[in-house]
């Protein structure tokens, strides 16, 4: 393990504002250098997501071996791979389950690698996951409602004594809940199940329920998984839809090529723990590394 | 401010109730209706035992954290208050009887034990839980349950408040007292549960990583409701010390433990009024088996009230085979349980019935009182 990370505190600065002025705020506050929309030009702007020679082994195995990632300010970024290439992982590095064995991760220019997930999560850095994990009791809005915790400015006392400031707050959360489920079409489920829903608005429960966390950075864990080639479409067009509305960066791993040459502005491609290409969507096609990692030689 | 108003109505009809069921307790009875003191005592139980499982609930149920500890704390509350009105309160209260007089002295020092007990279980409900709530499932049971075994042996070897013999407590408690602080424990566990800190405590339950990546501290949540949890024990400890008026540690064995366990298993994890019904059934079971005749059986004559062990595993298994989640599951019984009954013959409110109507105009009211904007849920 490497020597104790300097922490900065987290930055106490929280938009609490509606939908269109969190989006402003994200696009102005992120990446320190970042220059807002003309990051998502390949190369231009500054990264807000870096890992610098990231490792994690697992005893003998290396799952992670010396990940360099750059991601910018307000792009789709990719990240695909044969099966076990450790994908997930990274992913599970990035939000703090794991913490690496070596090398560094920086988001914002603040080094968050061996902080809790939940530390991660209030700096702005919000996922969903392979296998769903909504909160299964919990109906579609408790669901989003439970994700707007960072952002809750009652107390236990409020709560208990409920003073004017927990209606008040609640009332906030719940507007705004209702609004991003509005976006989604799921609204009208609101007071339903979460887990009693389809299997593709499951899906986008979950990245509503991310979004509620207002972050800066979303990771998508295989959001297409079991989606058939129409409700694809219709999420490609969603995750531009919110990396727009948001001002989000998005990093997304996902195994329908489609969706992810559709969709990604660069893509990153790993196999064995390594990374073996980057590039535009059109390079990463054609590259030989890349077509031997996935059909073998 | 109406929603002042209807709060401070509701602790005056709750006050006035309690009293009214006090006097009827009485020797003299009210306006000539009487209760037996049997009903009294019995009631008592059932509050302090509503106390117990109410709070136990909001660690096992609704944090999903399953400890079995609750009658090590309950100790901590009922000797650390006895310590004080024996050891101090006589001489307190008769000085405080010059200041404000004898009554207002009386119910002074009771507030104040009753602090000090949820006080030091707060404390020991800390110190037990932030390293205990490290560990998940069985292995938190097990803990749990060895630092009450703990708590108790410890008490039983401190000659001071009694060890082996006991430890004879003055009378404080009576049914009101008992009422007042079972409403309380419901209404801020009720509150507790129905807010931002509920949400993250059972989002805890549901799952834990995915409560951990929307930013909740798990960690912290845990021994909260840990820490809360064990206050009302102690408090709940506090009332029955001074209500049974005599101390001794085989008062607080796992046993009682396990009884507040099945009282919660009973009526429903994570549901306030289940835990509630739980506690009033396990209060009355063993008294209405004691109504039933002895019946031989292998040439013995047996009590249904001795057997009442033996009764609660048997209800415990029927209960996990019909209706593992407990009577009322993680669902709360109330008037919109039994306004929506009412009105499912006539046609469910399906999904898709209310497509046309935007969500602005859709459940835009916002009510007033908290309470009512959580029963719409």
């Amino acid at each position: 393990m490497s020597g104790a990370p300097e922490h900065d505190a987290v930055e106490a600065t929280k938009e609490d504002s509606i939908l269109t002025e969190a989006a402003r705020a994200a696009r102005s506050s992120g990446g320190g250098g970042g220059g807002g929309d003309d990051a998502r030009a390949n190369g231009g702007g500054g990264a807000t997501l870096r890992t610098d020679k990231c490792t994690i082994r697992f005893g003998g195995l290396v799952a992670v071996n010396e990940l360099d990632m750059d991601v910018h300010e307000g792009e789709i970024y990719g990240l695909i791979g044969p099966n076990g290439a450790g994908k997930t992982t990274i992913f599970n590095l990035l939000t703090g389950v794991y913490k690496p064995t070596s090398g560094e991760i920086h988001f914002q220019n603040k080094r968050i690698d061996g902080l809790r997930p939940y530390e991660i999560a209030s700096r702005g850095v919000s996922r969903t996951f392979q296998n769903i994990r909504l909160f299964p009791s919990m109906s579609v809005l408790e669901n989003v409602m439970t994700a707007c915790h960072i952002h809750a400015k009652q107390s236990l006392f409020d709560a208990v004594v409920r003073t004017p400031r927990f209606g008040r707050d609640e009332e906030e959360h719940r507007e705004y809940c209702l609004e991003l489920l509005g976006i989604f079409d799921l609204a009208r489920y609101k007071d339903e199940g979460g887990t009693s829903l389809p299997y593709g608005n499951q899906r986008r429960l979950e990245i509503v329920r991310a979004l509620a966390t207002r972050p800066k950075l979303l990771l998508l864990d295989e959001p297409a998984a079991g989606m058939n080639p129409s409700e694809a479409m219709d999420l490609m067009a969603l995750i531009r839809k919110i990396r727009d509305r948001f001002g989000l960066t998005i990093l997304l791993v996902e195994h329908n090529m489609k969706v992810v040459m559709g969709v990604c502005e660069r893509i990153q491609v790993v196999d064995y723990g390594k990374s073996i290409a980057l590039g535009l969507p059109e390079q990463i096609k054609n590259d030989p590394k890349v077509i031997e990692a996935y059909l073998g030689d | 401010m109406p929603t002042f108003v209807k709060r401070l109505l509701f602790a005056v009809l709750v006050i006035a109730a309690l009293f009214a069921l006090n006097a009827m307790l009485s020797t003299q009875g009210l306006f000539g209706f009487g209760l037996d003191d049997y009903y009294g005592r019995l009631l008592t139980f059932i509050g302090i035992n509503v106390i117990l499982a109410v709070s136990l609930n909001l660690i096992n149920g609704f944090t999903g954290q399953f400890s079995i500890g609750h009658a090590g704390f309950m100790a901590i509350g009922a000797y650390a208050s006895a310590y004080m009105t024996v050891y101090h309160a006589p001489g307190w209260e008769l000085a405080l009887a010059g200041m404000v007089g004898a009554d207002a002295a009386h119910v002074l020092i009771f507030v104040l034990a009753i602090f000090i007990g949820g006080l030091a279980t707060a404390l020991a409900g800390l110190v037990v839980g932030i390293p205990s709530l490290r560990l998940r499932g069985d292995y938190l049971a097990i803990v749990t349950l060895g630092f009450a075994e703990i708590i108790r042996i410890v008490i039983l070897n401190i000659d001071k408040v009694g060890g082996a013999t006991g430890l004879t407590v003055p009378g404080y408690t009576n049914f009101v007292w008992v009422g007042v602080f079972a409403v309380i424990t419901i209404v801020i566990v009720h509150n507790i549960v129905r807010s931002d800190i509920g949400r993250a405590l059972v989002s805890i339950r549901e799952d834990e990583l995915a409560a951990e990546a929307m930013g909740i501290n798990t960690t912290r949540y845990k021994v909260l409701s840990f820490v809360i949890s064990s206050a009302f024990a102690g408090i709940a400890g506090v009332l029955f010390a001074h209500y049974n008026k005599f101390l001794s540690t085989a008062d607080f064995t796992f046993l009682r433990s396990f009884e507040i366990i099945i009282m919660i298993v009973l009526g429903g994890m994570g549901s306030i009024t289940g835990a509630i019904l739980g506690a009033a059934v396990i209060t009355i079971l063993p008294e209405a088996l004691r109504q039933l005749p002895t019946v031989g059986l292998f040439g013995q004559e047996f009590n249904f009230a001795d057997l009442r062990l033996v009764i609660y595993a048997a209800l415990l298994i029927v209960i996990m085979l019909t209706r593992p989640q407990g009577v009322l599951g993680t669902r709360e019984f109330g008037m919109n349980w039994l306004r929506r009954a009412q009105k499912r013959p006539e046609g469910d409110e399906a999904v898709g019935a209310d497509t046309g109507v935007s969500i602005a105009e859709r459940d835009t009211t916002p009510t007033a009182d908290p309470v009512e904007e959580v029963k719409n849920k």
